[in-house]
């Protein structure tokens, strides 16, 4: 998997989504991205690219697009 | 002790003191915040029922402290109430009055009066009902989600029970609360209850704590206190909170399930170092909120305890008899006994005149066993031990056993079944070789499902009542 297949995968099953639903995807947006959801989605991110995001990180990562930025700092380009 | 010493009536002594502080900038204090209130019940006008639809704002601590100060009896849900429920609980209560944010349009009526982004309606429900003597609030259980099931409090459980927090918390009227769970749950009503009744303030935010507006708002309030359920310290434990700065916090409280005897460990430790205190509490809303706390003192030396009885009150434990246990380290029911022993519950709006059934006695349906020292240990759920060919099983130690082999699972079943599920399908294999060689459960006593997830309340708590077999 590439890694833009393996940050879309996490988000999908994190939520229980369909890539087309990605897009412009923020926290809160939808009913699956609460606090719980919130925990596997970093979980899943963590798990698939091998990183541990710090604190600031978590708290920040509050939408599809901004995720992949945080990620460069895990030196993991999308 | 008259209703004229309940102390949402006496509130206005603190006046220019500062009540509640939101995350959209604003600072309302007591004299404002009684203001408001009372100018609200006027506008209700009588005693009589009331749903809130609530909200970590202000309108809706100003709904809350203008009923219960007014005699005004509330029905607490939360403001994101599902409809199918509201719906349930209106057909069965018929509220006089509604009081909830303009937004939600589920919750309708005429409307009479408006402060803030909250309206009040009148409804047209016939008021079939009598409302009785003592009866002050009402509150959902925090397990029925499906069910019109309310807990009747009265102003004397409130108030005693207050007063005993406020005591072993040691609560003061320089803290300062953030809110981290929704005010129609109790553990969340008793942070505003107490800190109300000495003067302290409230920080309301609607904010969660995976989002960076909470932390800032902790941070620039200088908060120096919340409370979280097991699940809030996952969520830190996540967020590295060993590694945070948060130089104001004082002290943390934790209740609403047990928090396992790891997590506890970890967290005293990083609490220590920190400089905070971490609470352990232990309660259901049919004692009002509370009925134990782990004393700081004791919090590593009891680690997985639920400590003592709150001032005021006492335990004892039953044996499948009733007879109460002696000896420590026995397993029974927990009984617990104090003025925070609640009317009992209200299924429809028949039951709102409905005497007291408990007498100051409630049986809470969990099992514990108590040691030497005369600390109690909840080791689960009554309902939540199955019988295996004749083997009591604990459904919690299983999944704290399997959480040990990395297998996030939930356990359920009747009777000579037990399902467990898991949310890794590749962990099947394991987990079945687990069960089978360390648990003494035989291959033909439980069965291995697959979950896309765990279901979990907003509290964060496992919704057993959604797992289903497919």
């Amino acid at each position: 998997m590439t890694n833009i297949e393996k940050y879309n995968e996490a988000f999908i099953s994190s939520f229980g989504i369909n890539e087309d639903a990605l897009c412009g995807l923020e926290y809160q947006g939808i009913a699956q991205w609460d606090s719980v959801g919130h925990m596997q989605l970093i979980a899943a991110l963590e798990e698939a690219f091998d990183i541990m995001f710090d604190t600031d990180d978590i708290i920040d990562l509050n939408s599809y697009e901004r995720g992949k930025e945080i990620l460069k700092k895990y030196e993991v380009e999308i | 002790m008259g209703i004229n010493d309940f102390f949402f009536k006496k509130i206005e002594q603190y006046n220019d003191a500062i009540a509640l502080v939101t995350d959209r900038g604003e600072q309302i204090a007591y004299s404002e915040l009684v203001c408001r209130a009372d100018k609200l019940a006027q506008n209700v006008g009588r005693r009589c029922l009331a749903f809130l639809a609530c909200k970590n704002v202000a309108e809706s601590v100003i709904g809350y402290v203008g009923c219960l100060r007014n005699g005004i009896v509330p029905v607490m849900v939360s403001a994101d109430i599902d409809v199918e429920l509201l719906n349930n609980l209106l057909e069965s209560y018929h509220p006089a009055f509604i009081w909830a944010p303009d937004d939600k349009t589920e919750f309708a009526g005429t409307k009479v009066y408006e402060d803030g982004t909250y309206h009040l309606y009148k409804t047209d429900y016939e008021e079939d009902y009598v409302l009785g003597e003592d009866l002050t609030l009402l509150l959902t259980t925090s397990g029925s989600t499906g069910s019109p099931k309310l807990v009747r409090q009265t102003w004397k459980n409130i108030e005693s029970n207050t007063h005993s927090i406020i005591s072993y918390l040691g609560i003061i009227s320089t803290d300062r609360a953030i809110t981290t769970l929704p005010m129609n749950y109790t553990y969340g009503l008793s942070i505003i209850n107490t800190h109300l009744c000495v003067g302290a303030r409230i920080i309301l935010t609607e904010a969660t704590l995976m989002s960076k507006k909470f932390w800032d708002l902790l941070k620039e309030q200088e908060a120096t206190t919340f409370g979280g359920v097991p699940y809030t310290y996952e969520i830190l434990k996540k967020l590295r909170f060993g590694r945070m700065d948060l130089p104001s916090l004082r002290y943390l409280t934790q209740a609403g399930g047990k928090l396992v005897k790891e997590m506890a460990e970890e967290f005293n430790d990083i609490c220590e170092e920190k400089g905070i205190q971490l609470i352990v509490m232990y309660g259901q809303t049919e004692a009002t909120a509370r009925m134990s706390y782990l004393p700081w003192s004791k919090a590593k030396s009891k680690a997985g305890s639920i400590g003592i009885a709150i001032p005021g009150g006492r335990f004892s434990l039953i044996d499948a008899n009733g007879n109460e246990i002696k000896n420590p380290d026995e397993i029974g029911e927990m009984v617990y006994f104090g003025e925070n022993v609640t009317l009992g519950y209200a299924e429809s709006r028949k039951d709102l005149n409905n005497p007291d059934e408990n007498h100051g006695e409630l049986h809470t349906g969990d099992m514990a066993k108590k040691d030497v020292d005369g600390f109690y240990y909840v080791v689960g759920r009554k309902k939540r031990f199955l019988k295996l060919f004749g083997n009591r099983v604990n459904l919690d130690e299983v999944e704290t056993l399997l959480k040990k082999q990395e297998i996030e699972s939930v356990c359920t079943g009747r009777d000579d079944h037990l399902i467990i599920f898991i949310t890794n399908k590749e962990q099947e294999q394991k987990t079945i070789d687990f069960i089978v060689n360390h648990t003494g459960i035989s291959r033909g006593g439980f069965e291995v499902c697959f979950i896309e997830s765990i279901p979990r309340s907003e509290s964060g708590k496992v919704l057993y009542s959604a797992l289903k077999v497919d």
